[in-house]
């Protein structure tokens, strides 16, 4: 019994960090018809990024918003300076975004030297906690919390706050929300700031348990893509319930077939876009 | 379609260079680029089938060339050393796997036909690279090369493989070339430049996509079948999501539904990243910027943008 809560926690704990890289994703397409492929780069310089803050400062919560900051920063330059010029142009937007995932993992390595290394975790979440016989680290029930809290925030922002119903508007009708005077290209930058911030804090964060290593960066990404084509593009809803059902789905898929492990991930993505192409909680086919 | 004379003419000298150029140059390091760009070629022209002449970007093309690869090197190490099985059947999973993603992808419009496509690759490469027992997993499987031909010719050796290639290069540039100019190939093209009109001037649409996808599959089966051949060794890279963004970028460098866009993508990637390994560690950083480039400035391709000179001299 306690072994099955054990790999509920994981595949949880997994699911949220998924659904950090996700929501950006799926916010940022929803929103702005952009493809942005490098989340998997803003997740492996996060996770560099939060090493390198906790090293010098030895604080926990600066390294992960140092890292969300400086992804936030990357994204917007790529979105002002690159992709704003490739409106519309999804395939464009693909490529141009691959590379750049490659860009970032060359830096990484140039910088870093390409050595799994992680963020130095909090004092308080060291010791593990016992499930029945079985100990647990404390940090994946941390990591839980942090992502219920941020998906709750996001689900206020959007829900009820004045910018988060501007959003609402513009993903609806950008034409007739610009019309009835909201900054939309000012709107545009902030939800890709958020986003890269979010899959900044998802390397942080998600480093010491999903790793670093070469082709980590397009394997977090494809996750991500899965998790927002099974919960639907461009609904936060789709995205949560997406990253759950593939974090679980993962978790569960590595402990019954180990060899297939990948396949049982990519597998219900196939079920699901063959019965409903919109995903579960997607409003457009 | 008809050829002028000096098109013919640019024809032979094309082919007479390509075949007495191992005798002219004999060096083995640039008879194994070239069989290289070769065997590529075959990839990226049959992608620019569906990418290019059809607009249908797919981002999951290495699955057809992995599963072809696999599907010869499995024969080989399991089964049997003969060549013509191992290729026929590279063809046939290439293809049959081809129509299944078809099925699947081909209900679905824009962005979410290049996620799903990109997904279904996964899948493919999910397996090869799990199913470690069979395939060999992130191993891969080596000693899979020097197939026979017959039951006492073995094919081995770079030059045999360069001109065993540039049979199958010619091959399939004359079956591309035999469909885009074919009424077939127009129907694809007016497809990618408004399927709606296509669809109500009489056309099935969603056939005329099915089965040019399924040809690109047959032909892609036949690249990685021969590659797998010339490796002499087959891995998950075969079959990976990098390599389906290499092969499209080498479309769009070159030029996406042009005949020869491909060849020239083709050899600018594979000379790019062979000179660019001798002379620096970087060359991620290099790639990457190629990308980068290529999108920002070269949207049209190498061949789109000086196919307009070419076309007037050749007439």
């Amino acid at each position: 019994m306690e072994i099955w809560i054990i790999h509920m926690l994981n595949g949880i704990s997994f699911g949220m960090l998924l659904f950090l890289l996700a929501t950006g994703l799926t916010l940022i397409f929803g929103l702005m018809d952009i493809v942005n492929l490098s989340h998997g780069g803003y997740y492996l310089l996060g996770v560099y990024i939060g090493v390198t803050v906790s090293m010098y400062t030895g604080s926990f919560l600066l390294a992960v918003l140092a890292s969300g900051l400086c992804i936030s920063i990357i994204g917007v330059l790529m979105e002002r300076f690159f992709l704003r010029k490739l409106h519309l142009q999804p395939l464009a937007q693909c490529l141009l975004t691959i590379g750049f995932t490659f860009v970032f993992a060359d830096i990484a390595l140039m910088i870093w030297g390409g050595e799994a290394r992680f963020i130095e975790k909090p004092a308080f979440l060291t010791h593990p906690i016992f499930i029945g016989e079985i100990g647990f680290p404390p940090y994946r029930l941390f990591v839980i919390v942090i992502g219920a809290v941020i998906a709750g925030l996001l689900w206020l922002f959007q829900e009820r706050t004045r910018v988060g119903a501007l959003v609402r508007a513009a993903v609806d009708d950008k034409e007739i929300a610009g019309g009835l005077g909201i900054n939309v290209p000012l709107l545009f930058m902030g939800v890709f700031a958020l986003g890269a911030f979010l899959a900044g804090v998802c390397g942080a964060l998600g480093g010491p348990f999903i790793g670093v290593y070469l082709g980590a960066d397009f394997e977090v990404l494809l996750l991500a893509l899965i998790v927002i084509i099974v919960g639907g593009v461009g609904s936060l809803k789709g995205a949560l319930v997406g990253s759950l059902v593939i974090g679980l789905i993962d978790n569960f898929g590595k402990v019954f077939f180990p060899e297939l492990a990948r396949f049982t991930i990519y597998a219900p993505m196939v079920i699901i876009l063959a019965v409903k192409p919109s995903g579960l909680f997607g409003s457009r086919s | 379609m008809r050829y002028t004379s000096k098109q013919w003419i640019l024809f032979l000298v094309i082919a007479i260079v390509l075949i007495v150029y191992p005798f002219a140059l004999p060096s083995y390091y640039f008879t194994a680029l070239l069989t290289q760009v070769l065997i590529f070629s075959i990839f990226t022209m049959a992608l620019n089938l569906v990418a290019g002449y059809t607009g249908l970007a797919s981002l999951g093309h290495s699955a057809f060339f992995g599963s072809g690869a696999y599907t010869a090197a499995i024969l080989m190490k399991y089964v049997s050393q003969n060549m013509w099985l191992g290729l026929s059947m590279g063809i046939l999973v290439g293809g049959i796997l081809a129509a299944i993603f078809a099925l699947i992808c081909l209900r679905t419009p824009g962005v979410y036909f290049i996620f799903i496509t990109l997904a279904l690759g996964q899948l493919v490469w999910a397996v090869v690279f799990g199913w470690r027992s069979f395939t060999g997993g992130d191993d891969g499987m080596p000693g899979v090369g020097n197939p026979n031909i017959f039951s006492n010719l073995t094919l081995s050796g770079g030059t045999t493989y360069y001109y065993f290639a540039l049979v199958f290069f010619i091959i399939t540039f004359f079956i591309i070339h035999r469909i885009v100019t074919s009424p077939f190939g127009h129907v694809l093209v007016g497809i990618r430049e408004n399927q709606t009109r296509i669809r109500h001037l009489g056309y099935n649409v969603w056939l005329y996509k099915f089965i040019a996808f399924i040809i690109s599959g047959f032909l892609c089966g036949l690249a990685g079948a021969i590659w797998s051949y010339y490796n002499g060794f087959v891995s998950p890279r075969d079959a990976s999501f990098e390599l389906s963004a290499e092969a499209l970028l080498i479309v769009i460098l070159g030029g996406s539904g042009t005949l020869s866009g491909p060849i020239v993508g083709t050899i600018v990637v594979v000379l790019i990243k062979n000179i660019i390994a001798a002379y620096t560690e970087r060359w991620l950083f290099v790639l990457g910027v190629t990308y980068i480039l290529t999108i920002l400035y070269a949207r049209r391709g190498i061949v789109g943008a000086f196919g307009v000179r070419l076309k007037s001299w050749v007439g």
